[in-house]
């Protein structure tokens, strides 16, 4: 291996691929915005990308940036990485290569720094190998995460056959002004999806304050009182959550056939706080050990009961990991789909993912899928970017739900 | 002199406090029994019963009265009728009664012998019915001017019908023909293999990448609270609308990643990415591996924020390589959290049943134990054999909890 750490030859390595890399996230980039035709091509990337590193290595300003010119020039005229088809307008096209060639050379430019010609030795060697794979990381991850949700949001904004026509060209008409929410304006009045969006509202913020009555006195017990069983009881809770929803929705749905209690709120809002009860116990308890007990203790000295402790002065003291608790909650509640999907059949009583469900037929068109999705979304997105902080919190606290 | 003792046994004070305890505990207990315990106990009594989804709407006498005739003037002759049936074609409902308020101004002329009124009430006798039982009864009566002035209709009547039915879910039959049923023939097994493939692939596949994404993110750079908030939308997005974005991804005649593959030259013709086998079950692992791996990832980003920084200038120091820090610190420290993970992820996965049921229904080779589940009891509407699987499910879960408890590191305050 000792023969791949020499500058010459670590630097074509990692050029080719980068190169490669950098043409293929390029040529998909472009394709999804303007559903023109742009292609990487293996070889070609490959072959000019080694040159590409090695003009990259540590030396003067010009060369890289010939590299870059050429690469960029190669590309127009049809023998560079990015392959541009007959009918893609001279400016995208530039535009393309442009962004190639410039996004080659400064990742290679930044792999390679401190990379002599020469022998390297292994911190050189494995540096540059790790800034590689970082680079590749950030791209490989934003592409994967991004792509769907772009798919998701410019499909809504599209119609079927425009969608059949070109299934990649996701460039919106702009002058149709307003009509390019058509999706959602029929949603909201021909689907009644005013009333599902409410509807989940509602029952997530009942589902957390059920949550926490019960949960709120659960987790200080167990983490606060002594008693008998306080070690299992803790272990149970976690067993308990390991049951399979699937598991219990049979008899559940069984039950509330009987009890006519299928499609109706009410059952709905009776089952989704008991799914939740035990990660929201697990996660306070966890909170309420961290606390002082000292702050407590001179509370009932003070001569609170332990009830009116609990309530002066540890939950002010835990609003922070009550947050956490309340917005993992209500994403759970605002996610569900088993249980609405089961219990649910009446069109006047759906929650937002029953109702998404029930787009998904060959006589709805697909955008209104896809807008459905999007107005499920976004409400539970805007909530954790508006409040991450807590929510990354509540996720590492609140486990590994699944 | 008596030396002092400290105290034995339990106090005043802790007693109280123990039962403050269970007080504070006792809501959280009755809601968990009523919709955990008590459902899952019905899940073992089910699977040894022959139900299945028509089943559950028990046998029960139906009553409709009206009345026959015109009833305009006193003295009028007029037929009181109450068609009565079994609403169920095939079962007995024993003991069948009627009791029906007597309307006021109304004289039977001549009463049905199954049938007495006793003061202002009318008792019919039906006895047994028979699965598919339809029958009358007409009483002729007079009409009296009571019974018009109270407006001439049957409205304050309201007939009550009572009897007795098996339900299937209550009798004392039962049956093994559910177990036999799911683990007769090759499917079972199948089923198993599907499971295992996803369950392992899905998990491992998920910590890999986590601990990919938690590497890319451990240092301080402009923007990587963004980059830490994108990486979880596919955890944080409902499971259904990125279920559907990735259906209509990868349509195979309209979606994008065809065309994409097609533009590229990868492929001649379109892939049905989610309909052929065995294409199909590696789809819907790699969806929940990309639906999961935020979740890995934020564990790990955790645990590697908390890692001592000392350790690494030492490293420095006596001259270690980036690679030889990460494998011979890092990863120590993290191999705890990383065998958490592995086991809570392996028995999250292996309950998922979102998943595959909004992406493939189950299809294509990739029905797993909890989407068979539904498929027994929903699809084939045999609800017995439905519960048969919830049972075996139940029981390897019992088995990884086992092996949760006893080699899950307590440490990591899981």
């Amino acid at each position: 291996m000792s023969f791949l750490r020499n500058g010459l030859v670590t630097s074509p390595l990692l050029g080719a691929l980068w190169t490669f890399i950098i043409a293929t996230t390029v040529a998909v980039a472009m394709s999804f915005i303007t559903g023109a035709e742009f292609r990487p091509s293996l070889l070609l990337s490959l072959f000019w990308g080694a040159g590409l590193g090695v003009l990259c290595l540590p030396g003067p300003r010009w060369k890289p940036l010939a590299g870059l010119a050429v690469l960029t020039l190669l590309s127009l005229v049809g023998f560079g990485p990015l392959v541009i088809g007959p009918k893609v307008s001279f400016l995208s096209g530039l535009i393309g290569a442009a962004a190639m060639a410039g996004f080659s050379t400064l990742g290679m430019l930044r792999i390679l720094t401190e990379c002599p010609q020469g022998t390297l030795n292994r911190h050189e060697f494995e540096a540059a190998v790790i800034r590689f794979l970082t680079g590749f990381g950030y791209i490989f991850f934003t592409a994967i995460v991004v792509i769907p949700f772009y798919v998701m949001v410019m499909t809504s904004l599209k119609n079927q056959s425009e969608l059949i026509q070109n299934p990649l060209d996701f460039s919106l008409d702009l002058s149709k002004g307003f009509d390019l929410f058509r999706s959602y304006t029929e949603l909201f009045s021909q689907f009644s999806f005013g009333s599902y969006l409410w509807t989940s509202f509602y029952i997530s913020v009942l589902t957390v304050l059920i949550t926490l009555a019960f949960a709120i006195p659960g987790a200080y017990a167990v983490a606060r009182l002594r008693f008998k069983g306080r070690a299992a009881f803790s272990r149970s809770i976690l067993l308990i959550y390991m049951v399979p929803m699937i598991v219990l929705a049979l008899p559940i749905y069984i039950a509330f056939s009987m009890a006519g209690l299928r499609n109706s709120i009410t059952g709905i809002v009776m089952i989704y706080p008991v799914t939740t009860i035990p990660v929201a116990l697990y996660m306070l308890q966890g909170y309420f050990r961290g606390l002082p007990a000292e702050v407590e203790e001179a509370g009932l000295m003070d001569g609170l009961s332990r009830l009116a402790v609990i309530w002066k002065i540890t939950l002010p003291l835990s609003l922070p990991a009550m947050a956490s608790v309340s917005l993992y909650v209500f994403m759970i509640a605002w996610n569900e789909f088993l249980l609405a999907f089961m219990l649910l059949d009446d069109p006047t009583k759906f929650t937002l993912t029953r109702g998404i469900a029930s787009l998904n037929s060959s006589e709805i068109p697909r955008q209104h899928l896809m807008a459905g999705s999007v107005i499920a979304t976004v409400p539970i997105m805007a909530l954790f970017l508006g409040l991450e902080r807590f929510m990354t919190k509540g996720l590492t606290a609140g486990s590994v739900k699944g | 002199m008596t030396t002092a003792l400290p105290p034995t046994g339990t106090g005043p004070l802790a007693k109280r406090e123990a039962r403050l305890a269970w007080g504070l505990l006792s809501p959280t207990i009755t809601a968990v029994a009523l919709v955990v315990i008590l459902p899952l106990l019905a899940v073992f009594w089910i699977s040894v019963k022959p139900v299945g989804l028509a089943d559950l709407r028990a046998a029960a006498p139906i009553v409709r009265a009206d009345l026959r005739g015109d009833a305009a003037a006193a003295g009028d002759q007029v037929n009181l009728r109450y068609r009565i049936r079994n609403s169920s074609q095939d079962k007995e409902i024993r003991n069948v009664t009627m009791i029906d308020g007597w309307p006021d101004g109304l004289t039977p002329i001549e009463l049905d012998p199954r049938c007495t009124i006793d003061g202002a009430q009318l008792r019919c006798n039906f006895g047994t019915m028979e699965g598919g039982f339809r029958d009358q009864i007409l009483i002729p009566v007079t009409v009296g001017q009571a019974f018009l002035d109270a407006g001439g209709d049957l409205d304050d009547i309201d007939p009550v019908l009572t009897g007795k039915a098996d339900s299937i879910l209550t009798n004392s039959q039962f049956t093994f023909d559910n177990f036999s049923r799911i683990f007769d023939g090759d499917e079972f097994w199948g089923v198993l293999g599907v499971t295992l493939f996803y369950t392992v692939f899905g998990t491992i596949g998920a910590l890999v990448f986590g601990l990919f994404a938690a590497l890319l993110l451990n240092k301080s750079f402009r923007g990587q609270g963004i980059l830490r908030g994108l990486y979880l939308f596919p955890y944080v997005a409902p499971v259904i609308a990125v279920a559907f974005a990735w259906i209509l991804l990868f349509d195979p005649f309209s979606g994008s990643a065809n065309a994409l593959l097609i533009q590229m030259g990868v492929t001649e013709g379109a892939i049905n990415f989610f309909g052929e086998r065995p294409l199909a079950l590696i789809m819907v692992t790699v969806f929940e591996i990309w639906r999961y791996f935020p979740l890995s990832f934020l564990f790990i980003l955790a645990r590697m924020q908390s890692i001592d920084g000392d350790m690494y200038e030492a490293a420095d120091m006596d001259g270690a390589s980036p690679f030889q820090k990460f494998w011979y610190l890092s990863v120590p420290q993290l191999v705890g959290i990383l065998s958490v993970l592995f086991l809570l992820r392996f028995i999250w996965t292996f309950n998922k049943f979102d998943d595959i049921f909004l992406l493939t229904g189950g299809n294509a080779g990739t029905r797993t134990l909890t989407v068979n589940v539904y498929e027994q009891a929903f699809a084939i509407s045999n609800i017995g054999a439905g519960a048969a699987v919830a049972v075996v499910i139940f029981f390897c879960l019992l088995i990884f909890s086992y092996v949760f408890f006893r080699y899950g590191n307590q440490e990591e305050g899981l």
